[in-house]
């Protein structure tokens, strides 16, 4: 059990490893190794879980190499949930991908636990140089994952995201050598303790780094002004992989929290509230007006991102911990709304996933019903998930003081954008049909239709847990507040693995 | 020495960013290589500009360079090459089934044409 906290990346390394030496025809020990794999994940993510469940934190050093000078990889609240739910979305979608998406063009399914891979290991990475890393093992499978299935919109797409993206790790690279230049560290643990010292000549460059290297992670996130590249690109790509890639914005989320509230040692990011309120307010007007269902979703997540920074901007352990409760479950409606945009235009020949009325389809009433309830959960309408986060939530932001109130009123008004944007897409879609049935159907992926009931009834279990589970996030938050135990235990010599 | 690598590192930088903001592909495939390599020059000298010194710390030796960095660069060189490579072939999957070569052609209003 001393090896934990590597596993969540050495088991899909490995999977992925050997499915391309053994899989490259045979599409079924693909699959076969792919349910293996993420049951493995699941249940190492179950371990780590219960490991770190009191507050413990444990640090992996690579190599057995002491902090600063070897790669550490640490386990602690955060960390541990963030990668169940990476496990949890990533087993629900493989029974997406094994209906029709694994066989549309090769590799899918290394792709796919590289995917994984990555997104774990930023999770768990104590350095942030190995989070460079581990981000362009994230980004290289994600533009692999992109382009499954080819296609000229979807490769335009993805091209445009990739150069984002490419410029995007150029600036990362920038801020690591600024920071390091003036802190000599790249572990988070240790920049926390070395920040206080660093001469006041060398500040301005710490800061620069510090601060280009938020930017880095506010683009991954997709905050306004970062956020134009995301729903062209989420909404051209395949369902599984924009389902999947609802995770990567988290991964910058989180990335941010590490570095800055840890590493740096801020006291908060309450500077990042107006752009949280402008990335609802533009996530919520692209939904009004998207012109698909998965440019919607691609729209739906940039609102989710802005909610969840109303959370992270604050400086209380309680508003974190709501906004980290909401990230958990924007993830699964964002990974609902996707699969759903998917089935849509998988299952109306001619229209596709437009939101335009067409021609009756075959499991429309099911459809019809599967988006009622993820709209239900992504504008944050009880009895769902997205109702007790943003409940959490307000309740934690005081409304005096025009900050408390702008974000009670952005987060309100955009919340009833979203019910109009989401119900108009909804009534197009699933009620102004004509014809007879049968007529454009192309039957339901019953593989889909799992993965989109899986990840609803994610949504509601999440909001029966919602006590235990916001008591957990404000711990975490608190650590993240206080991270003087995450400090000692990753630098300090007494603790050993 | 400190001048010439700051000039080189800015004119890259310029010349890359230039580059980037061309809106055809071949210009930002160039434009990100150039970037690349600034970023790498920028990497290397963040551990100080060091001449003839070991990157080794032995008894007795008082003054070293620091290798940190260089494994840094390392890594960055070889995992920009693979992006770049991959870039360069999306670009030209990207040309024959689009027929476009402009970085910024299609609209999000397009619905994807997929094969399915």
């Amino acid at each position: 059990m001393a090896h934990l906290p590597v596993l969540p990346v050495l088991i899909p390394a490995v999977i992925a490893a050997v499915m391309v030496a053994l899989t490259r025809q045979d599409v079924v020990l693909a699959r076969v190794l792919a349910f293996a794999s993420a049951a493995a994940q699941l249940a190492v993510a179950f371990l780590l879980l219960a490991a770190v469940r009191e507050g413990e934190v444990l640090v992996y050093r690579l190599g057995d190499w002491p902090v600063p000078y070897g790669i550490a990889l640490v386990a602690d609240r955060l960390s541990a949930a963030m990668v169940l739910l990476t496990a949890a979305v990533g087993a629900v979608l493989l029974f997406h991908a094994v209906c029709a998406w694994d066989r549309r063009g090769r590799h899918f399914h290394p792709l796919f636990q590289f995917q994984l891979m990555g997104i774990h290991g930023a999770f768990l990475t104590g350095d942030f140089f190995n989070l460079f890393v581990f981000f362009e093992v994230m980004l290289i499978a994600s533009y692999g994952l992109m382009v499954h299935g080819g296609g000229a919109a979807r490769l335009t797409n993805a091209m445009q995201y990739m150069v984002v993206n490419l410029i995007g790790s150029t600036l990362f690279l920038f801020a690591v050598a600024l920071v390091y230049n003036a802190a000599g560290t790249l572990n988070f643990a240790d920049l926390a303790l070395r920040v206080p010292t660093v001469p006041a000549s060398d500040r301005g460059i710490l800061m620069a780094g510090g601060v280009l290297l938020c930017v880095v992670f506010l683009l991954k996130a997709a905050v306004v002004p970062l956020q134009f590249w995301l729903p062209g690109a989420y909404g051209h790509a395949p369902g599984v992989a924009a389902a999947l890639f609802a995770l990567l914005s988290k991964v910058g989320a989180y990335a941010l929290l590490r570095f800055a509230l840890v590493g740096l040692g801020w006291a908060s990011l309450t500077a990042l509230e107006p752009l949280a309120w402008l990335t609802l307010l533009v996530g919520a007007l692209g939904v009004l007006a998207a012109p698909t269902l998965g440019v919607l979703a691609g729209f739906a997540a940039i609102a989710s991102i802005g909610v969840l920074f109303v959370g992270l901007a604050g400086a209380e352990a309680a508003r974190l911990g709501a906004g980290l409760y909401y990230l958990v479950h924007s993830t699964l409606t964002g990974a609902a709304l996707f699969v759903l945009a998917d089935l849509v235009r998988s299952a109306r020949r001619k229209e596709g996933d437009a939101v335009l009325g067409g021609q009756d389809f075959a499991g429309r009433a099911l459809l019809g019903a599967g988006f009622f309830l993820t709209a239900i959960a992504a504008v944050g309408l009880p009895p769902l998930s997205g109702f007790v986060g943003k409940l959490a939530l307000l309740r934690s932001i005081p409304l005096e003081g025009g900050a408390g109130a702008a974000s009670w009123a952005f987060v309100l008004v955009t919340s009833f954008l979203l019910l109009l944007g989401l119900s108009r897409a909804g009534s197009r879609v699933f009620w102004k049909t004509q014809g007879d049935e049968a007529v454009a159907t192309r039957g339901l992926e019953a593989g889909g239709v799992a993965a989109l009931a899986l990840l609803l009834a994610g949504t509601f279990a999440w909001s029966l847990a919602a006590e235990p589970a916001l008591a957990y996030f404000t711990r975490a938050a608190e650590a993240l507040l206080e991270p003087g135990v995450y400090v000692q235990a990753v630098t300090g010599a007494g603790v050993f693995r | 020495m400190e001048v010439l690598f700051a000039v080189l590192i800015g004119a890259l930088t310029a010349a890359g960013v230039y580059l980037c903001c061309l809106r055809q592909v071949f210009p930002v495939v160039l434009g990100l290589s150039l970037l690349s390599y600034a970023t790498n020059l920028f990497v290397f000298v963040a551990g100080r500009l060091t001449l003839g010194a070991p990157p080794i710390w032995e008894e007795g030796v008082t003054r070293f360079a620091d290798p940190l960095p260089q494994a840094l660069v390392l890594t960055a060189i070889v995992i920009s090459f693979g992006m770049t490579a991959l870039l360069v072939v999306l670009a030209i999957r990207a040309r024959f089934e689009a027929g476009a070569e402009r970085s910024d052609a299609p609209a999000v209003t397009e619905r994807p044409e997929v094969e399915r």
